[in-house]
């Protein structure tokens, strides 16, 4: 039995085996480094320490609260940029007009950084959770809108061509065709952008925000409290993971055709 | 009257990139009668799939014009039934929603449509895999659903563009079969391209040879084997000589093909 044969697949226990591996792995590096004095305190916390400041976040500083808010705004942020970006990225990849007119500014906003975005949005929008979502919306639309739309332009033309000669022509072709057969591979973007929102959503709390993971991270920077910080990113870590988890397997069981 | 008239139809692609244009297809003629079953035999690169492509309307010929029960073809439509070589059932749909998928376009009520797919499910061979998607199939399955698809939709004529070319030697046989009880039993006429000179023996009544590139019709073939056909018959004198016929014709053909692609080279 080689493991190195390429392209093998493996068993899923031992899958999941080598996964786990990795984190212990990690974690064990991380104690080495740190319970060894190999690294000061000050700049890394240990394990035991960093689920310590966890504790305490939770039960004196109302930590699941700043979870509570930084989960409502990525999904709120994504849900926007959802709710614009896959009616766009249809039309664009259905009609060829309609892509000629909205790509090129599209193509241009998408390298537009959203970080950079902030300030001028606190200006217009304040530090409340409008500006908030307003930044995960600009990271995520343009993005978005380029990979629905080419999803969309890529359906394939025999598909398209048998539709025709069984009658369907002009929205059907887009209802029974382009979008039955572009829907698995946009439900793959969207998990994807739902990841980068949660990059966007700390960003945004670094600055003018009073609540969220991330502010909770810039609060515990000027304490020097490494623990806190690290634990705030591992939480971010482990609810990325189990939302992607969940995304996936609502994809798989929506559409059994694709993903079986 | 003929059922389907291709008048001088004739192919040229543009060249793409200040190359110089392909001529896919020689000005064309062919008439087709009710219930007949033409197939199409040709060295590949030949034409055969642009000329089924224009009677689907899927193409427009650059020259020349297709003729439906006297009416033009203009664009692709459901009177004209195709399955093409390459897989094209919706991978979205189980068997028997893309059995319908033409009823429901045609707005079929649902209980009219479900008898229909049942009639064509049996008649297929696809009992048992109603519920399946098409990734669940093998090529042979996906083939006879593909025939049913088309079938569903009362075509006045059915294409078929090498439907069986990816197929082993068993399954293209059975095959054959299948769409020959079909033809003798519901009698659809029936255009069949394919470059294989058996299967275009054994199914048609009338086997159009096609020359080399750029296409056009070398000679038209009558086939006098009796009905119903079975597969014996491949081995009879009268099929060996008709073999013998054609592919003295493909051969020449295909020597001409090779000989134009070497002084080209
Ligand atoms: N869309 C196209 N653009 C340019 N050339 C094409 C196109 N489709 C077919 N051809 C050319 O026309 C010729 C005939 O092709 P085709 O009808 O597919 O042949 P066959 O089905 O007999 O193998 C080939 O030389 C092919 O390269
Ligand atoms: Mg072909």
């Amino acid at each position: 039995m080689n493991l190195l044969t390429p392209l093998k697949p493996v068993s899923p226990t031992l899958r999941l085996a080598l996964g786990i591996a990795f984190f212990v792995l990690f974690v064990a590096a991380w104690a080495a480094a740190t319970f060894g004095g190999l690294i000061r305190p000050l700049f890394l916390a240990d394990p035991l320490k960093t689920l310590e400041s966890g504790w305490t976040l939770f039960t004196e500083f109302g930590f699941a609260f700043d979870v509570a808010v930084t989960i409502w705004r990525v999904v709120g942020g994504f849900i926007l940029a959802a709710a614009i970006a896959v009616p766009l990225g249809i039309a664009m990849g259905a009609f060829k007009a309609v892509e000629a007119f909205f790509e090129p500014f599209v193509s241009f906003s998408r390298y537009l950084p959203a970080s950079a975005f902030i300030p001028l949005l606190i200006l217009w929008a304040g530090v409340g959770e409008a500006q908030k979502l307003l930044v995960i919306f600009i990271g995520s639309v343009f993005q978005l809108i380029l990979m629905v739309a080419v999803i969309v332009g890529g359906t394939r033309t025999d598909l398209v061509e048998a539709a025709y000669t069984l009658g369907a022509k002009g929205r059907r072709i887009i209802s029974r065709v382009m979008l039955p057969a572009a829907a698995p591979q946009i439900a793959e973007a969207l998990r994807l952008v739902l990841g980068w929102a949660w990059t966007y959503v700390i960003v945004a709390e670094l600055i003018g925000a009073s609540s969220g993971i991330g502010h909770m991270i810039m609060d515990s920077q000027r304490l020097l409290d490494t623990g806190q910080m690290i634990f705030g990113i591992v939480v971010i870590g482990i609810i990325g993971l189990i939302s992607d988890v969940l995304f996936k397997a609502a994809n798989e069981r929506l559409f059994p055709w694709y993903f079986r | 009257m003929s059922k389907l008239l291709i008048e001088g139809v004739a192919r040229t692609f543009p060249g793409l990139r200040g190359r110089p244009p392909t001529r896919a297809l020689e000005p064309t003629h062919l008439a087709v009668a009710d219930n007949d079953f033409i197939t199409i035999l040709g060295p590949s690169g030949c034409g055969k799939s642009t000329l089924l492509r224009i009677v689907a309307g899927l193409d427009t010929p650059t020259e020349g014009r297709v003729l439906l029960d006297g009416e033009p073809v203009t664009g692709p439509g459901p009177d004209r039934g195709m399955v093409f070589q390459s897989y094209t059932l919706f991978p979205w749909l189980t068997v028997r929603r893309n059995i319908c998928f033409g009823l429901v376009e045609k707005g079929v009520p649902a209980q009219r449509q479900r008898e229909i797919a049942d009639y064509f499910i049996a008649k297929t061979g696809l009992k048992g895999f109603e519920d399946h998607y098409p990734k669940m199939l093998s090529g042979g399955m996906q083939q006879r659903t593909a025939l049913a698809r088309a079938l569903a939709n009362d075509p006045k004529i059915l294409l078929l563009d090498e439907p069986f070319g990816a197929l082993d030697n068993q399954t293209r046989a059975l095959m054959q079969e299948l769409l020959l009880g079909i033809w003798e039993g519901d009698r659809k006429t029936v255009l069949f391209v394919t470059h294989d000179i058996e299967e275009a023996i054994f199914l048609a009544s009338r086997v159009v040879v096609m020359t080399a590139r750029p296409g056009r019709i070398k000679s038209v073939i009558t086939v006098d084997l009796p009905y119903p056909r079975v597969y014996t018959m491949k081995t009879s004198p009268e099929f060996a000589a008709l073999k013998a016929r054609l592919t003295e014709e493909i051969r020449a053909e295909s020597i001409r093909a090779d000989e134009e692609l070497a002084a080209r080279s």
